[in-house]
């Protein structure tokens, strides 16, 4: 549980009155709740944590670490066990 | 396995190697806090790629680990009650407690759900406003931002049947009580870089000047955490004592506001029992009294159960860095992450079950005497 992942935002909405989005996580897609980063864009890199994202990545930065997710299978890792993913 | 071969073949592994090799004179202990460093070390084998002067401690920093028996205990009460929707973390479910675990109060009948935002939890509240759903809010300060969401959210939306079992831990009260005992062996920190994500860098600068310690924010893949043991090095060769920043991309001094604003509101700072390792002063959140209508503590009156930890189970000293995990005479004997008596053996992030999933089944002091 203590794993944050890199991953690219795809949407953003309000929900309930709170910033929520879709991330990309190396083609995993989830809801994440943007609520902490109220200056987010479409197309930005974050890192999240138990659905939330805690702070931002620049884009350089963000590839690599997701390259290196991908390869290490920790995204399978992270929200496999789950089963409840969509791919994109 | 074949990213690992790449890895440890890989021009940047071999320069930060041969730039720690090169700077390293003696021997040095240095402390990862965090669990996921932990693992991530183990895993990709940096503890058998670094010189045998740099010595690795494992730290504190896995949350299923040092959340207290009692705690545990008391989500086992709460979850074993009619009616109760139980929602945890998948890592909770097999840690022991007194006398059984989540997973036995689930085949038991319980409802114990695995949930992996806390916003989960609260969405099954309002969609079964007619039961009791329980939030088990573990975690350091990556984690509690979530929790504190959650909480908060079901406050503004009044959902009244949704409460938190709070037993929240904070890093640096830990490292100084590391630092302050007399049997410490840690020369160096390497900060947990998304706790420092969350709370930023500047409770550290204190810390490393009182105690003369280098702390190090470090990241968690394998680049940066030799980036992270290198810094380390070059700190303790020079004899300085900085608080340095090597995951930038992820860390600023300040740290994330608006998370910082709700924690301030939703916790109040408590002594904490951890673990195997026992209270440690103003290390803990605990729901603040404007949130006490949402405590599961209070709700389920469970605050009057106690337990005592078992003695054949040496995590204690395992997270303070004072035994390796393989040094403790149960180890893939009584205690496997099958048939687990500490936490540490039990979640991914636990020392115990790296050491043990990781193949370092053998004390690294007998490895030297066999290579002999």
């Amino acid at each position: 549980m203590c794993l944050a992942v890199p991953g690219q935002v795809k949407e953003i909405y309000g929900e309930n009155g709170m910033q929520m989005g879709r991330v990309n996580f190396g083609g995993i897609v989830k809801e994440v709740c943007l609520a902490y980063l109220p200056e987010i864009a479409v197309g930005e890199y974050v890192v999240v944590h138990v659905g939330f994202a805690i702070n931002k990545l620049d884009e350089a930065a963000a590839m690599k670490s997701i390259r290196t997710f991908k390869d290490l299978g920790l995204f399978e890792e992270e929200f496999g066990e789950l089963g409840a993913f969509e791919s994109s | 396995m074949k990213y690992q071969e790449e890895f440890r073949n890989s021009g940047a592994v071999q320069r930060l190697l041969a730039e720690i090799r090169e700077t390293v004179t003696r021997p040095w202990s240095l402390m990862e806090v965090c669990g996921g460093q932990t693992h991530s070390i183990l895993r990709n084998g940096l503890d058998q790629l670094l010189p045998k002067e740099i010595r690795l401690i494992h730290g504190p920093g896995c949350p299923v680990c040092v959340t207290p028996l009692v705690a545990i205990d008391r989500a086992l009460a709460i979850a074993a009650r009619p009616g109760v929707i139980f929602c945890s973390f998948g890592d909770m479910l097999r840690v022991p407690g007194s006398d059984k675990d989540l997973f036995r109060i689930k085949s038991e009948g319980g409802d114990v759900r695995i949930v992996y935002s806390p916003l989960d939890a609260v969405k099954i509240a309002r969609e079964n406003p007619g039961r009791e759903v329980v939030f088990f809010a573990i975690g350091f300060e990556t984690t509690a931002p979530a929790n504190a969401m959650a909480i908060e959210v079901a406050r503004q939306q009044s959902i009244r049947n949704f409460s938190a079992l709070v037993s929240h831990v904070l890093v640096p009260p830990a490292i100084e009580a590391i630092l302050s005992s007399p049997a410490t062996r840690v020369n160096a920190f390497l900060a947990a870089g998304h706790v420092c994500s969350v709370m930023g860098t500047w409770e550290y600068p204190p810390l490393a000047e009182k105690y003369h310690v280098p702390i190090v924010v470090t990241g968690f893949e394998p680049y940066d955490l030799l980036a992270g043991i290198l810094a380390c090095v070059r700190q303790l060769e020079r004899g300085e004592a900085r608080v340095e920043n090597a995951y930038e991309r992820a860390v600023s001094e300040q740290g994330n506001l608006p998370a910082q604003a709700l924690l301030s509101r939703v916790f109040t700072t408590i002594d904490r029992a951890w673990r195997g390792i026992g209270v440690i002063p103003r290390s803990g959140w605990a729901l603040s009294d404007a949130y006490r209508d949402f405590d599961a503590e209070h709700r389920f009156s469970v605050g009057g159960i106690v337990a005592n930890e078992s003695p054949l189970c040496h995590s204690g000293e395992v997270l303070q860095g004072l035994l390796k995990p393989n040094q403790c005479p149960a180890f893939g004997k009584q205690c496997t992450p099958r048939t687990p008596l500490g936490a540490t053996m039990v979640s991914n992030e636990g020392a115990c079950s790296a050491y043990y999933n990781y193949g370092r089944l053998i004390a690294a002091e007998e490895l030297l005497c066999s290579a002999k």
